[in-house]
């Protein structure tokens, strides 16, 4: 953090007014303050303290101060045996729960080197969709809340209660499932599972599209969303940026095509990026409108896989399970595109011990908001709310 | 040796081609190849070239690893070594994928910053520092990011011993 002082005499401010950058203050003898935004504010879903630098109106610099969570993820990981992280990894980004699990048994599976049955991995990947559209869900609500709109947030979790109720139905938990476990699933989905998730994708089509009309076809919004935190796309990869923070600013980057895994190659889906018309790429409003997009496609998937699904008489989904999990000696990374992008393990394995000898999980919002330094400088303080809120953090995901 | 290289996947062997354009360029400092299907990877042995073959890596027109995905510290007590693993790949230009090994000693040790190549390096080398202890050499910003700063020990050390009490608050419970 930089000494605090005076600001610059005769300084010049620009702040942005309607869409054209206007001066409106000139030597002015102004002192810089520190503002701390948190660890209770509305946009960070949890706790996260940012210390900002002030100008006036105009932030000088904003740094994130995290930890207020940690719970020791990778400590208790090296405590207890492979299946136990299980429910772990669940409690990390507790939005997409089935999307974090996926990705830890994917990479254990990788070092196991066992073979899924098909069933499993179509189950799977409509699981993982579904609870993609209710994390999308919760963004959106939640990143409307944070610019002052009330009704989409309730339009959005009115939605989202279905996504819960069926994964409930599924799974037997309403948000940390333990459902996807390693080489397998912990019970074959009930008997009429593909008539009910075709029911919610019937209801939830025409529900998607009104809440893009609600917020993109909004003034209010878009002007709050315009051209602000903008990430050029060299900088976001420099960054490690991943998800929809990459694509919103234009590159054309999904593991569930750039690195597939499951049965993914198999579906037809489209990668949604900005084209520049609607948005200036790179901003917020950018990575709203493919956060919106992308729930259209996930409904795609779904669809094809209720087609695709293999039905298989007495199936038993734990039958691959090993009983004691104990992989040769060697490390992997493995890793899964998650609603906020990819969710990486690496995990060492010594080859005599049923846990693992390291397991770092690289998360997505850790390394998304690491870029909050770049994406705040020079911005209102109003603006940065919207910057936070587009970055829709998990801090349970950031902490670990 | 011909038989070997037919039997690596191919994502194997795009690594291995990455590996012998840095193995080219910096010879004796960096280790043989493991050419591993879950994760191929190499080690720096020249600790003090780490920035030069980061900066070959995302530079060089056949490699550019523009991304780093991941870096994580490791311990390796019977090594007497302290080390971070990094992930890299790149994005828009090349399929190929490659892990990097870096170590130093357990005591004191350090390892040059690559956060000036990578931004991406700058908050996981402040993790890797605040679970393990090893310093980065030339980090901008070089604090705890997930304990307190008044905290004692490096919590993802093997012989980590958690201290008793916090500011009068019993620790273990």
């Amino acid at each position: 953090m930089q000494e605090l002082g005076k600001a610059e005499a005769n300084s010049t401010r620009i702040i942005r007014q309607d869409d054209k950058r206007v001066i409106i203050e000139k030597d002015l003898d102004t002192e810089y303050m520190v503002l701390s935004m948190g660890p209770q504010h509305p946009s960070t879903h949890g706790v996260l303290r940012l210390e900002c630098i002030t100008d006036g109106e105009v932030v000088v610099e904003a740094e994130p101060y995290l930890g207020y969570l940690h719970r020791c993820f990778e400590k208790y990981c090296e405590k207890v045996d492979y299946p136990a992280i299980v429910p772990y990894t669940d409690r990390m980004d507790y939005l997409a729960a089935m999307n974090s699990e996926l990705a830890y048994c994917i990479t254990v599976e990788k070092l196991l080197d066992i073979e899924i049955p098909r069933r499993v991995e179509f189950i799977r990947v409509i699981v993982a969709e579904l609870n993609r559209i209710a994390s999308h869900l919760v963004a959106i609500g939640t990143y409307a809340i944070d610019l002052g709109a009330f009704t989409p947030f309730l339009f959005c979790f009115r939605d989202r209660e279905h996504i819960m109720s069926l994964l409930e139905w599924i799974s037997g938990a309403r948000m940390l499932y333990n459902y996807i476990w390693i080489g397998g699933l912990a019970y074959d989905v009930p008997a009429d599972f593909k008539k009910r998730v075709a029911e919610f994708v019937a209801y939830f089509k025409p529900k998607a599209k009104e809440l893009y009309q609600l917020l993109t076809e909004n003034e209010i919004f878009v002007k709050r969303t315009y051209d602000i935190g903008i990430m050029p796309a060299d900088v976001a990869i420099n960054y490690g940026w991943s998800g929809p923070m990459l694509r919103g600013s234009g590159v054309k980057w999904d593991l569930r095509r750039n690195d597939p895994y499951s049965i993914y190659p198999e579906l037809d889906f489209d990668v949604p990026v900005p084209d520049g018309k609607f948005s200036v790429i790179g901003d917020c409003l950018s990575r709203h409108l493919v956060r919106a997009l992308e729930m259209d496609e996930s409904l795609k998937i779904i669809e094809q896989c209720l087609d695709k699904m293999p039905e298989e008489p007495n199936f038993n989904s734990r039958a691959l399970i090993p009983k004691k999990i104990r992989p040769k000696a060697g490390e992997v990374y493995g890793r899964a595109e998650n609603p906020r992008g990819e969710l990486g393990y690496y995990i060492v394995s010594d080859g005599k011990s049923t846990s693992p000898l390291r397991c770092k999980a690289r998360s997505s919002c850790f390394v998304n908001l690491s870029a909050m330094k770049d994406l705040s400088k020079g911005q209102l303080i109003p603006d940065l709310v919207a910057i936070i809120g587009s970055i829709d953090i998990v801090l349970g995901e950031v902490d670990r | 040796m011909e038989e070997s290289a037919n039997q690596m996947s191919l994502a194997v062997q795009q690594s291995k081609t990455a590996y012998d354009n840095i193995k080219e360029r910096f010879g004796d400092a960096i280790s043989e190849f493991d050419a591993n299907p879950t994760m191929p990877f190499f080690e720096v042995l020249d600790t003090k070239r780490w920035v030069d073959i980061a900066l070959h890596m995302r530079d060089n027109s056949l490699l550019r690893f523009n991304y780093m995905a991941c870096l994580s510290g490791v311990d390796y007590p019977e090594e007497g070594k302290l080390g971070i693993v990094c992930n890299f790949e790149s994005i828009g230009h090349y399929a190929h994928k490659i892990a990097v090994k870096v170590k130093c000693p357990r005591d004191g040790g350090s390892i040059p910053s690559v956060s000036c190549v990578w931004h991406t390096a700058n908050w996981h080398e402040r993790e890797a520092y605040d679970m393990y202890g090893m310093v980065f050499e030339g980090h901008p910003d070089l604090r705890r990011i997930l304990c307190p700063e008044d905290w004692t020990g490096y919590p993802l050390r093997k012989d980590y011993q958690v201290q008793e009490t916090y500011h009068g608050i019993k620790v273990p419970y």
